[in-house]
């Protein structure tokens, strides 16, 4: 029997398996499950920003209806603190700064947020109701919002362990060589910048679910995470002190993470604490006040740069400062964003041949900074982008021709950057020229002229972007503090009849991996999409794995996969030589057809898994039974994907507020699976990137107090905010993983933020503008056409 | 939410009594602004007085040259009735813009008006177009009934019952949404009722207010031009962090500029 798939292999757009269950209501989501018996948790969060706790009252909350328990960070005796899983060192060579990041908190809050008590109870409004008795005597405590304030001489301290409020003061960079570039420099362009803060804010908020069996010593955490493994590890392990066999996480169906739930949560350790303790399910959802003020924030950055050029514009040197914001506490990945992920990613698609930055990473009094969507290297991007185009300016020269100058070529691949990393594929004058087609670069000023006629102010602006994703190799990292391994797991099991699961460590959160991953199985394997089940998300199921951030599911879970599919046909061929009488060598495979070479005698993957289970006619001497084969792939480097993301946009000068006309977006992430689904991550990728660069803002006042921590004060993007997407790719295949692909997840957040300011400042060049802060909003812009007197007014 | 006793009367009597009887109890109509207050825990109600029964509330009608619009009546229903599309377009408009979907379908004009949220739309319209609120009590001139931040002339366990318009010769609406909430940052209502002239502005301010040197300029000239050089002084104005008081103030200008070409 020939199984041929031509439509659902490599490269087609099928649909995706899973939004049968999402589109119908039918997910199952951390909230929907419902244990027998389940208690509810409602958390106590800190009011204000750094206090000192003197004492908690809870005698008349216990005594209300409903409630089962109260428990404070007094309490949690033996509970270990959350983990960081990453240790960056100083310039001197000393650890950073890792202050304990109590589950509760114990003498000290020091955000609002930060949790105080939880209350345990019948129902959640009974949990509320009992929370709102508690009496907490607070001695509150001035407070540091700023990173700015945080390093002022005698400003308060956040942590004893963390002296100046300082958490690390870091370099990368030989600083000699990179003054010497500076010395010899025709122009340096300085540029000053703020990555503005951004709250991740998934459709589904945050949710744990703690469950223990009394019977068995078994723990179940049910929770919104995209790492089931590493919650097991880090709770298990340094938190709550539970063998891993003994306790088992479950990551549901989860709607959008975004980075936002990588990290191992206070709430998580809460609920299954105290499912131990009181031998009750005990959930916790959170509310979306909640989500703004105990979610980890992303971005926050404030950066000094300063590019060497030579008078033909070529870049001779890049010299960085800055400042990352960590929040209160180090959360999980926290230290390794401002750092590998950022200043590692400096030299983008240029070749500058030194680069030396400095990161100083900052203690507040903030909700926790963490990856979010790109981490670090949308910070490095925009920076690079916006200075590339300043330096255009001061130059005097074209916005393109800078770029095309500077430019990786072609050839020159592998690339070794000056920051650590080695490129191993890209054509970035490809992906320009490429983009500039699709969006009519050229005819761009026509459409300024046009524009201008109806009263518009209209600007185009570039962005020609490089990433690392595929996280990641585990001794690269391992050697640069990184706490734990960074390969994927995956496992294919061929059932009897000829129908596959997949088991993999990665997780699905609206990334489409049900089909991907399905599609990798029919391309190789000849399954039908249908027949192909992927699992994921449950320690209990599938092996040990690292779970999903850093666009890495595909590149090195995919590549697993792979591996793992590798085995799998080698032993088919075993049993088709064996059944087909014929030696192994001369057995080739196929789509699910194992031939014996130059005859018609074959035998299908169906034949072959069904001898395999039922091995009545079997090399059982040589050969197991069954057909089912594991794989752990660790990559040999990252992966890179690049592009050029074009905005335009029209201002309306009287409101200064400004309309995305047009996007396109050219990535090259590699060989594509999918191109729907890639589609689909560019375009979710490109709204975040444009609410980053247009509409978001995390807002804290002096005092600590987060002003935006509502959608009525948050603006998130809306579907009338963003133009239509034009998204094309062009690949060129990453050369160390067996599929060839880099990842898609995040290049739209990625690449399309400096794209979207360049092109604002181009639309206001006549104000004499230099450079406008994100999030470009109507009341900024409005205050520079204000104070500008347009230069075109004598036209 | 805490717990609250629910009634559902079927008579404006039988409401007023209700309400009248327990000082804590509060109407609720189309519960698009009331309830997120409930569950945010920020009203403590002891009943809620539900006014989706009361027949009488609800309806559109004309009689002569004037609308009568029942405090019940729904954002959609202002939006698509063909009355108040033919007699007051820019108030048809402006329902058609509140919100979405769902808080169209739910929320009322009677609870927009009778709740005054200096973010609102309806309140610039009912003040433009010196609208009487009709109570189970009175009748209130628009000039007398918006006082304030959240503050209208409605005493305690008062129903605002309708709200009647003297039909206008023209009208018009331009609003700059907050680009978080999407209610009102700025907007400007402009009518002209028997040749007479008024500009309301809401979202600028703590509360409604008429612009009354823009209604002098109009009355004079009804153009976009007559009021593109009047300034709005950004004093008491409000400011927060999606934009200052001048930035208010300078688009209560570009605002008025809008509404009197959207009236045409
Ligand atoms: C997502 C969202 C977006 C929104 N966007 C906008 C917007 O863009 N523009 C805008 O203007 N509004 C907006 N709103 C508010 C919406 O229009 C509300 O419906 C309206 O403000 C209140 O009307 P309601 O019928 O829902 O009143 P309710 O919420 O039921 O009541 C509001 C208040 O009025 C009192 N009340 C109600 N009826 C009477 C009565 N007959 N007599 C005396 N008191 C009464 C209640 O006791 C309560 O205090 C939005 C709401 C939501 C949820």
């Amino acid at each position: 029997m020939n199984v041929v798939t031509p439509f659902e292999g490599i490269g087609a757009s099928v649909k995706r398996k899973e939004d049968l269950r999402f589109l119908s209501g039918r997910g199952q989501y951390t909230d929907d499950i419902a244990r027998p018996g389940q208690a509810y948790a409602y958390i106590l969060r800190s009011p204000h920003a750094h206090a000192r706790i003197r004492g908690i009252d809870a005698a008349a909350a216990k005594a209300m209806p409903g409630v089962v328990a109260i428990f404070t960070g007094a309490d949690m005796t033996g509970v270990g603190s959350l983990p960081c899983g990453w240790q960056i060192h100083n310039k001197d060579g000393s650890p950073m700064a890792e202050p304990p990041h109590p589950v509760i908190a114990v003498d000290k809050v020091r955000h609002v947020g930060d949790p105080v008590a939880v209350v345990v109870a019948e129902s959640k409004a009974q949990a509320k109701d009992a929370a709102e008795a508690i009496n907490v005597d607070y001695e509150v405590l001035p407070a540091v919002a700023t990173m700015e304030a945080a390093l002022a001489p005698g400003a308060p301290q956040i942590h004893e362990g963390a002296p100046g409020n300082l958490c690390y003061d870091w370099h990368i960079g030989d600083k000699a060589v990179n003054d010497a570039a500076f010395a010899n420099a025709y122009k340096v362009v300085k540029f000053e910048t703020t990555n503005n803060r951004l709250v991740p804010n998934a459709m589904e908020p945050r949710a744990a679910i703690g469950d223990f069996d009394p019977a068995t010593g078994e723990y179940t955490l049910y929770t919104t995470s995209q790492n089931p493994h590493v919650i097991r590890l880090l709770m298990g392990a340094f938190v709550l002190q539970i063998p891993e066999a003994k306790l088992r996480v479950v990551a549901p169906d989860v709607g959008g993470g975004f980075g936002s739930k990588i990290f191992h949560y206070a709430e998580e350790a809460i609920v299954t604490w105290a499912a131990g303790k009181l031998h009750r399910p005990v959930k916790w959802t959170a509310e979306r006040t909640e989500s703004f003020m105990s979610d980890a924030h992303g971005r926050d950055h404030v950066t000094t740069a300063e590019l060497a050029l030579d008078k033909d514009g070529k870049f001779l040197g890049l010299r960085v400062h800055t400042l990352a914001n960590m929040g209160a506490y180090l959360s999980t990945f926290a230290p390794s964003v401002p750092t590998y992920l950022y200043a590692t990613l400096l030299a983008g698609v240029y070749t500058t041949p030194t680069i030396y930055a400095e990161v100083k990473a900052v203690f507040t009094n903030t909700v926790p900074v963490d990856a979010y969507r790109g981490a670090g290297r949308p910070e490095a991007t925009y920076l690079l982008e916006r200075l590339v185009d300043v330096a255009a300016a001061e130059m005097g020269m074209d916005r393109v021709e800078i770029r095309r100058r500077n430019f990786i070529p072609a050839d020159a691949f592998p690339y070794q950057t000056p920051v650590a990393l080695q490129y191993d594929s890209g054509n970035y004058h490809a992906t320009l020229d490429q983009a500039l087609e699709v969006a009519d670069w050229k005819g761009f000023e026509a459409r300024r002229a046009e524009a201008r006629a109806r009263g518009k102010l209209r600007g185009i602006g570039i962005s020609t972007y490089l990433e690392a994703c595929g996280i990641a190799p585990s001794a690269v990292v391992g050697s640069l503090g990184a706490r734990a391994g960074l390969y994927e797991v995956g496992t294919i099991r061929v059932h009897p009849t000829g129908s596959v699961t997949v088991l993999t460590g990665a997780h699905s959160h609206g990334q489409g991996h049900e089909t991907t991953f399905a599609q990798l199985v029919a391309d190789r394997l000849g399954v039908p999409v249908a027949q192909v089940d992927v699992v994921h998300g449950d320690t209990a199921k599938v092996p040990f794995g690292m779970g999903t951030y850093g666009s890495r599911s595909l590149a090195v879970g995919g590549s697993a996969m792979f591996k793992a599919m590798d085995k799998i046909i080698a032993k088919g061929k075993k049993i088709a030589a064996h059944l087909m009488e014929a030696s192994v060598e001369d057995i080739e495979f196929d789509r699910g057809n194992f031939r014996v070479a130059g005859t018609d005698r074959s035998k299908s993957l169906a034949e072959i898994a069904l001898a395999a289970y039922v091995p009545h006619n079997y090399p059982i001497e040589e050969l197991e039974p069954g057909l089912e084969e594991t794989a752990f792939y660790d990559p040999k480097n990252f992966t890179y994907p690049g592009g050029c993301h074009i905005a335009e946009v029209e201002i309306d000068p009287e409101t200064g507020k400004v309309e995305m006309v047009n996007f396109t977006a050219v990535d090259d992430v590699g060989r594509v699976i999918n191109p729907m689904i890639v589609e689909g991550q560019v375009h979710g990728g490109i709204a975040q990137g444009i609410g980053q660069a247009l509409l978001e803002q995390a807002v804290y006042d002096e005092n600590g107090q987060l002003l935006s921590a509502s959608m009525m004060d948050y603006t998130m993007p809306r579907a009338d905010d963003l133009p239509s997407v034009g998204v094309a790719t062009h690949a060129t295949l990453c050369t160390h993983n067996p599929l060839g692909v880099k990842g898609c997840g995040e290049v739209g957040a990625i690449g399309s933020p400096p794209a979207v300011i360049n092109a604002v400042v181009d639309a206001l060049r006549d104000y004499g503008v230099r450079h406008i802060e994100m999030p470009a909003t109507p009341a900024k812009i409005w205050s520079i056409i204000n104070a500008g007197r347009p230069k075109m007014a004598a036209e | 939410m805490y717990d609250f006793a629910y009634h559902k009367p079927t008579s404006i009597a039988d409401a007023v009594k209700i309400l009248s009887a327990d000082p804590d109890a509060r109407p609720i109509s189309g519960g698009q602004t009331l309830l997120p207050a409930l569950k945010h825990r920020l009203n403590k109600p002891s009943a809620l007085v539900d006014l989706s029964a009361i027949a009488e509330l609800r309806g559109i009608k004309r009689d002569g040259n004037k609308i009568t619009i029942g405090a019940m009546t729904r954002h959609a229903d202002v939006a698509s009735n063909p009355e108040v599309k033919a007699a007051i377009p820019a108030l048809a408009r402006m329902a058609e813009s509140i919100g979405d979907p769902q808080v169209r379908n739910r929320g009322t004009m009677g609870g927009s008006v009778s709740n005054n949220d200096p973010a609102a739309d309806y309140p610039a319209a009912v003040l433009a177009l010196n609208a009487t609120l009709v109570t189970d009590k009175r009748r209130i001139a628009a000039d007398d009934f918006f006082q304030g931040m959240f503050t209208t002339a409605l005493e305690p366990g008062e129903l605002l019952v309708a709200i009647e318009i003297p039909v206008p010769e023209k009208t018009g609406y331009a609003k700059m949404r907050n680009p978080a909430s999407r209610y009102v940052m700025t907007g400007v209502f402009v009518a002209r009722t028997g040749g007479n002239v008024r500009v309301a502005v809401n979202g600028a301010g703590p509360c409604v207010f008429r612009q009354t040197e823009m209604e002098k300029a109009l009355t004079a000239n009804w153009s976009p031009d007559a009021v593109a050089n009047i300034k709005q002084s950004p004093e008491g104005l409000n400011g927060d962090i999606h934009g200052s008081a001048e930035y208010r103030a300078h688009l209560v200008t570009v605002m008025a500029k809008r509404a009197v070409a959207d009236a045409g």
